[in-house]
């Protein structure tokens, strides 16, 4: 390869990531002042409206200010770790958009196929994206153990059993995608359920579209999980050492991980981007994604403005004794629907019905 | 060129996450080490095109052993002085094992079956060879039995760790959240005559 190529390729990735990048960083600028507004709105009053025209700029307002304020490291901390903590936070936060598909393009006829609009194609997307958002909670556990406080220990220590409890029955209502997809891509996924809205997985899975979201609540820490950051009684959980750009950095992976669940869950159960009857198929695939990631970005914020938050000990019990069980039931039956036809003639229409979302056996 | 530059850089951080683990003085620091020697180990498993088995591995052992590993460290108050203090003690037997292994290595390494030529897939496959797919065709066929078998050890490890630690406290005020549903108005309200 000649030098001027790789240079050149080095370039393209470099303006992919910024293409995603820069995007997420201001959605979550904007996601942060929606959630003001529609809190607000659910709340009867009004949110912020005085910064710009409807309170628009009230985001730059709010960055500016924690990017001026001093940052203070506790004396008593472990000062690398504290200072990698939000670093360690942010990055899977950001990695994991690195597989997620916003849809397929020809890039208006130039090329001759489909190709599929994310930075790597892998086909263990699934997996990488699980790999990386179980990363996650090194940001929380360092930023908890570094900062040399009794608030920010406890809460990682609760980070730490909520989001193990909440990766396995997240896990386990992705197994059952695979096993209707036939594939760990993420655009074989979306691709397996074209042609509209009867053919999406939220149908035959409805329960584990249920699970999965309400896994992401609990994984991301949003309310009414968010006993990690419990204000009454933490204080604010493993970010009250941090002040200025190091606690913005956490928020950023917040809702960072917010935007990445509700894209996978548009494109898990909801169809990615397909429109979801074909006749509406002139609107571009990208922003029938876009408008469905927004729509659970909405859901996000009407649970938190809807939801009081959990106990500990009911949350524990939501995650190890209703969602796993329920996890592995779906898998057995699952499984049980597509070979039924095999074991008895007379089933046979058992698996018919589950095939007909499963284009692999055909 | 590219693929051995990789490789030597995977295999030297390897390397040097694994002597850190053994050399940090902070054991927060070593597991720190150690996440990072998985890392690059994965790493080794991506140059050979083995990318399940390089993100399982950073799916479990990242992602889940070693948050354990950290959430009981952080707990501890290790003192490093006190770990030290049978150094000299324990070094005959540390160095032994140590000599052992080095010569089963070299002895391994020499022997010719780990070369290259030995070895039967050194090239790449085409993109249409699925790692996932081949795994999960030969666990589900050939090693079957062998793979029940450890997924029957597993369980009754898990069902052993849970019979060994669980008690239920006598003094504590539990509530039963399936009993307080459960509850009907009958139980609860009396309608009194007055």
């Amino acid at each position: 390869m000649e030098w001027t190529d790789m240079a050149l390729t080095g370039l393209i990735w470099a303006l992919e990531i910024l293409a995603i990048a820069v995007p997420i960083a201001l959605s979550v600028a904007y996601i942060t002042y929606a959630e003001r507004r529609v809190i607000g709105l659910m709340q009867v009053r009004k949110g912020c409206n005085r910064v710009g025209p409807l309170g628009l700029l009230q985001p730059l307002a709010d960055g500016l200010k924690l990017f001026l304020k001093e940052t203070i490291i506790p004396a008593k901390s472990n000062k690398i770790l504290f200072v990698a903590a939000p670093v360690m936070a942010l990055v899977p936060a950001l990695v994991a958009f690195a597989v997620v598909p916003f849809g397929e393009t020809t890039l208006f006829g130039l090329w001759d196929t489909a190709h599929v609009m994310a930075i790597a194609h892998l086909n263990v997307g699934i997996l990488y994206i699980l790999a990386i958002s179980s990363l996650a909670i090194y940001g929380v556990l360092m930023a908890g153990w570094s900062s040399n406080s009794k608030y920010a220990l406890i809460a990682s220590v609760r980070a730490t059993c909520q989001m193990i409890s909440y990766e396995i029955s997240m896990g386990f209502a992705l197994v059952c995608v695979l096993m209707l997809a036939g594939s760990m891509d993420l655009s074989v996924i979306v691709n397996a359920q074209k042609g509209g809205f009867w053919h999406w997985y939220i149908i035959p899975l409805f329960p584990m579209f249920l699970v999965y979201f309400i896994s992401g609540c609990a994984e991301t820490n949003r309310t009414p999980f968010d006993l990690v950051e419990g204000e009454a009684e933490l204080v604010a959980g493993h970010i009250v050492e941090y002040s200025g750009m190091w606690f913005a950095t956490f928020s950023l992976a917040e809702y960072g991980a917010m935007i990445l669940i509700s894209l996978l869950t548009s494109i898990l159960f909801m169809g990615g981007w397909d429109a979801p009857i074909p006749a509406l198929d002139f609107i571009p695939g990208t922003v029938w994604l876009l408008m469905k990631t927004s729509f659970f970005i909405f859901v996000f914020i009407w649970f938190r403005a809807t939801f009081p938050r959990f106990r500990y000990d009911q949350m524990m019990r939501l995650g190890w004794k209703v969602f796993l069980p329920w996890t592995l039931a779906w898998i057995a039956v699952l499984g049980l629907f597509t070979y039924a036809g095999e074991l008895n003639s007379s089933l046979t229409i058992l698996s018919d019905m589950i095939g007909y979302y499963q284009p692999w056996r055909s | 060129m590219f693929e051995a530059g990789f490789f030597y850089l995977f295999a030297t951080m390897a390397v040097v996450g694994g002597m850190g683990v053994v050399l940090a003085r902070h054991t927060m620091h070593s597991v720190m080490f150690l996440i990072f020697c998985f890392f690059n180990s994965a790493g080794l498993f991506f140059l050979l095109d083995a990318e399940f088995l390089g993100i399982i591995l950073i799916l479990i052992y990242v992602g889940a052993v070693m948050v354990l590993f950290m959430f009981v460290i952080m707990m501890l108050e290790v003192n490093q002085a006190k770990l030290r203090e049978g150094f000299l003690q324990y070094l005959p037997m540390g160095g032994m094992i140590a000599l052992i292994l080095l010569i089963e290595f070299i002895g391994a390494a020499s022997s010719g079956i780990f070369h290259t030529d030995a070895i039967a897939a050194v090239g790449h496959f085409g993109k249409d060879v699925n790692n996932t797919v081949e795994i999960g065709k030969i666990l589900y066929t050939q090693y079957l039995l062998g793979f029940e078998i450890a997924a029957i050890i597993l369980l009754v490890a898990l069902v052993g760790a849970i019979v060994l630690t669980l008690r239920t406290r006598q003094d504590a005020k539990y509530q039963n959240i399936s009993k307080q549903v459960n509850v009907r108005k009958e139980d609860r309200l009396r309608k009194v005559r007055m």
